[in-house]
């Protein structure tokens, strides 16, 4: 009786796990043999417009191992030194490393192994069995520091990264990334160029040995994507900023595509990629010349007098000057109702001179009298318009571009806690005072001013892989259209549009254009405006001399130019940091620029003695 | 009785019923044991000279008259004494415990044979002083209990210690005790139970007996065989995963998976319908285990039977109950079905004395 009775206490557990308890036990029984491995998708490629490849995957060798597989990982470690110059710091990152495995599952120990280290590594590879050598994809920059400030880079994904992924859900396309756009076109098209992860569904054993692959789905790679740079023209540009800290942009007013963006100095971005030795890092930091800054988007500069032709188009539109009004300079302008004068970049004055001379002599009192009578309200409306004050929009994250300041009333009272004065008009109407603005930002108020009105998002990407392969067709379907911005500009009279370009062409080839020099001889027509920016506030008798003054507070040169002026191709914002004279020192980097992109010639002389001898002119 | 087909089993000494179920328990324990094992074509080699050996020792267990093993009772338990202190001091370790004395041939776990040498000795010597046995006799019987216990206990192997005080225990039981005699043992048990756990237990047995109540209190430790054993027994379900298709055992989840926990292994291939139908052979077996010793002649034989076979449905008991969760992991093989020589070979010399004394009734009535 007790034998049966207890023969019945084993039935009924038996019944309660095998048929009470069956599903809870199944699955816990799944989840020790099944395993999913996941597996990165391959990064979409970046190439510029003529699909030179900017950003591409290098294979690379990395040495992994399993810790568990060995009993004496510090002997081995010694026996590994000899052969794959394996370093303390190695062992340290892989210590670290290490928490983040399971066990039984392979950790980087070395990475991007030599052939030499392959080689000696593959002879003896049957003392470490624990060990192996595997390939991994590593993003690779073949122009370098040249396209650093566009490109961005992609690097180690840290904890903030991983916060920013679980807030939008993406946790699970990552689990098998290491890197992560950080900067640039890298960071901006993420989403486009990472692809998405695939997965091994397999068995293992207790041991974490893999038995057989029960599912697989194949990753899907990141897509590929062209950007409208002109990979010659930015390499072009970059070798006549050599040695300058300046920056251009490049843009095609037609559609708002950036051609080329250069800030330099620049840095290797391909030394990011799988992170940066602290003293590299800190060299580049202390590096006066500041390689890390991206003048072209973060660059605040007065926009000086590179912003007369848009002034005269507001004061137009406003009806404060007329195409005919006429103003006297005598050299200077004085505040009505007090004693203060503002004075005109050349001492002795234009004498009468109406918009048309205004820009093309780029007359001082003229844009202080028009400035006096808009009033900061007024400027600052207009210029919003064009786009001053505000981030430009292009396809780079937003916080690495900033909206310099196009000033007003609130933001003086906000930015300053002061109320603003009559006086902090007048310098606007010069592009001076508390105005600043990025290259980025000139060349896209240009870029309307051409299009009389008419705005564009500057951007980058010129078409995906996926634009090609949907509509079928080998040319990708490219619509300018949607890169339209909405803009009251467009209202403005074309007379108005056409006084300013007029204007703008004979800053370049009118008989007292302020570049008139640096044109001379050029084989097509061209518009433009020079910009000098001070740095250096002069006190009331003191003239300005280039040669006595430290080269940090020398002026800003800039310029702005298009061309061909009819049918323009091209439309440029230049600042070069304390470069001197903008008609001269902006003009000539200019001439050079549209001479190679009009012509093919990039052989153009400019006597030097021009670009000396002006000085302050502007 | 005269039935010349009759005599054949007759003249053998088997009983051909009990001898039926044990073919087919020992042909249940190679069918498993090729999927326990890994398909290790070695191992079922081994397996298959156990059982042939196993079966020559029964019938030549059963060729000896019951009064013959009265007889030499007290050598064999003194031999086992003796065989026991020198493992205790030479014997082989393995998993932290010495039970095992190698003869260079073969390697044997002497506590085995304690399992037969106990319950012949403690019948020899209940059965002498007649039935029920006096105070005096029955604490003496406890003496004869108790050494060769410890001495097991001490190497360590608590498993065959419980399954050696059992042995003994349940032929002074069967040979009629004061029920007075119950219930004092039952206090001093309860007095020795501490003692054991403080002084006697190692920690891995205390772990054990810890992890029991509650195995996810160490997952990756102890409580791993029972979680594990109880993952493979639970997603059988109730008609199993199919033979070698068990996921538990063919990826080594399961601990010991061919010995101790070959149990867990059929529930996970077979299902539920698998463990029914092991049970209900092993219920079979104890039942005509349990005739065998009703229908012997003398109190020895009566009271040895039936300590055997009660022992053995002990031994099924402890397994079962310990594979699926609701007895601590002591490390008893699941009898004929284990692989392990030493266990067969003592089983089956066990089931060959039963035979004997079933099959020497009649001659034994003859002679009267």
């Amino acid at each position: 009786m007790v034998i049966i009775l207890l023969i019945f206490v084993l039935l009924a557990n038996l019944a309660d796990l095998q048929i009470s308890n069956f599903s809870y036990y199944s699955t816990k029984s799944n989840n020790n043999r099944i395993e999913i491995i996941p597996i990165p998708p391959s990064r979409g490629m970046i190439y510029d417009r003529n699909g030179t490849p900017l950003a591409i995957n290098n294979i690379t060798y990395q040495l992994n191992i399993v810790p568990d597989k060995t009993k004496n990982l510090n002997e081995q470690f010694e026996q590994l030194k000899k052969i794959v110059d394996l370093t303390d710091e190695d062992i340290e990152n892989f210590q670290k490393e290490r928490r983040n495995y399971r066990a039984h599952r392979p950790v980087p120990l070395k990475e991007n192994l030599t052939e030499k280290q392959i080689a000696r590594f593959i002879v003896d590879q049957h003392r470490f069995p624990f060990a192996s050598i595997v390939k991994i994809q590593h993003r690779y920059y073949p122009y370098g520091a040249s396209l650093t400030h566009i490109l961005g880079y992609i690097s180690k994904i840290n904890t903030q990264d991983k916060q920013r992924l679980e807030e939008e859900n993406k946790t699970s396309d990552y689990v098998a990334t290491f890197n992560i756009g950080k900067m640039g076109i890298e960071r901006y098209y993420e989403d486009v160029l990472h692809g998405t992860a695939g997965n091994e569904k397999v068995e293992v054993n207790s041991r974490g040995r893999i038995v057989r692959l029960l599912e697989q789905h194949p990753p899907q790679a990141g897509e590929d994507i062209y950007l409208s740079i002109n990979l010659k023209l930015q390499l072009y540009i970059e070798s006549l900023l050599a040695g300058r800290k300046a920056s251009v942009v490049a843009i095609d007013p037609n559609n708002g595509e950036v051609l080329a963006m250069v800030s330099n100095p620049s840095y290797d971005s391909n030394d990011f990629v799988g992170g940066i030795s602290s003293k590299k890092y800190s060299e580049l930091l202390d590096d006066p010349s500041k390689p890390l800054f991206n003048r072209a988007l973060l660059g605040a500069y007065p926009p000086a007098s590179t912003v007369k032709p848009f002034i005269s188009i507001a004061a137009l539109s406003e009806g404060v000057v007329s195409p005919k009004s006429v103003v006297n300079d005598p050299g200077w302008w004085q505040l009505p109702g007090t004693e203060r004068r503002y004075r005109d970049w050349l001492k002795w004055g234009h004498g009468h001179v109406d918009v048309l001379r205004a820009i093309e002599e780029s007359v001082d009192t003229y844009f202080y009298q028009v400035a006096y009578d808009m009033g900061i309200d007024r400027l600052n409306l207009w210029m919003t318009k064009f786009g001053y004050g505000e981030r430009t929009g292009i396809d780079i994250s937003a916080n690495e571009e900033t909206r310099a300041v196009m000033p007003s009333r609130e933001w003086k009272l906000k930015r300053h806690k002061k109320s603003w004065l009559q006086g902090d008009t007048i310098p606007v109407g010069i592009g001076q005072g508390y105005w600043t603005a990025t290259p980025m930002q000139m060349a896209k108020a240009l870029t309307t001013l051409i299009n009389n009105g008419k705005t564009f998002t500057p951007h980058f990407l010129l078409y995906k892989k996926s634009d090609i392969i949907n509509t079928n067709q080998s040319q990708p379907i490219i619509n300018p259209e949607k890169y339209v911005e909405p803009n009251s500009l467009v209202d403005v009279n074309p007379t108005y549009w056409a006084l300013a370009k007029e204007g703008m062409h004979r800053v370049m080839f009118g008989a007292r254009g302020t570049a008139r020099k640096v044109y001379a001889g050029a084989k097509y027509q061209a518009a433009g405006k020079s910009g000098t920016a001070q740095v250096y506030g002069l006190k009331e008798n003191e003239t300005y001399n280039a040669h006595k003054i430290p080269e940090h507070l020398r002026d800003h040169a800039l310029f702005i130019a298009y061309a061909p002026y009819d049918k323009p191709k091209i439309a440029l914002a230049i600042v070069i940091e304390n470069g001197g004279g903008g008609s001269s020192n902006g003009g000539a980097v200019a001439r050079k620029i549209l001479d190679y992109y009009l012509e093919g010639d990039n052989s153009t002389e400019l006597d030097d003695a021009s670009s000396s001898t002006t000085g302050h002119e502007d | 009785m005269n039935n010349i087909k009759k005599s054949f089993w007759q003249k053998i000494h088997i009983d051909p019923l009990f001898c039926l179920f044990i073919t087919l328990l020992l042909g249940y324990s190679l069918y498993i044991l090729w999927s326990a094992s890994g398909q290790d074509i070695d191992m079922m080699q081994k397996r298959v000279i156990q059982i042939l050996l196993g079966f020559f020792v029964m019938i030549v267990f059963a060729q000896f008259s019951p009064r013959s093993y009265e007889q030499w009772a007290p050598y064999l338990y003194i031999i086992c004494i003796i065989i026991l202190v020198l493992v205790d001091i030479f014997g082989y370790t393995s998993k932290g415990a010495q039970r095992w004395l190698d003869l260079g041939v073969i390697r044997f776990q002497p506590s085995e044979i304690a399992k037969i040498a106990v319950p012949l000795m403690v019948a020899k010597f209940i059965h002498r002083d007649g039935c029920p046995p006096p105070l005096k006799t029955t604490l003496q019987t406890l003496a004869i209990i108790g050494v060769p216990t410890l001495l097991v206990a001490m190497q360590p192997d608590l498993g065959t210690a419980i399954l050696i005080v059992m042995s003994g225990i349940f032929i002074i039981f069967l040979a009629g005790i004061n029920w007075r005699f119950i219930l004092v043992a039952l206090i001093l048990m309860a007095i020795f139970l501490p003692i054991m756990w403080f002084y006697l237990m190692h920690d891995y047995q205390r772990e054990r007996v810890l992890t029991l109540f509650n195995p996810e209190r160490d997952p990756n430790g102890t409580g791993y065989h029972i979680i594990q054993s109880k993952t493979a027994i639970g997603s059988g379900g109730i008609w199993g995963k199919g033979w070698l298709e068990g996921t538990q055992s063919q990826l080594e989840f399961l601990p010991e998976r061919h010995t101790d926990f070959i149990f867990s292994v059929i529930a996970e291939e077979f299902g539920f319908i698998g463990s029914i139908v092991l049970l209900i052979l092993f219920l079979c077996l104890i039942i005509r285990g349990l005739i065998i010793a009703a229908q012997a002649q003398t109190t020895f034989g009566r009271i040895l039977s039936g300590g055997l076979i009660l022992v053995f449905f002990v031994y099924v008991f402890i397994n079962i109950g310990m594979v699926s969760g609701i007895l601590p992991v002591v490390g008893v093989p699941l009898p004929l079905i284990s692989y392990g020589g030493s266990s067969l070979v003592v089983l089956m010399a066990s089931f060959g004395i039963m035979m004997s004394i079933h099959t020497h009734r009649y001659m034994l009535s003859k002679n009267i």
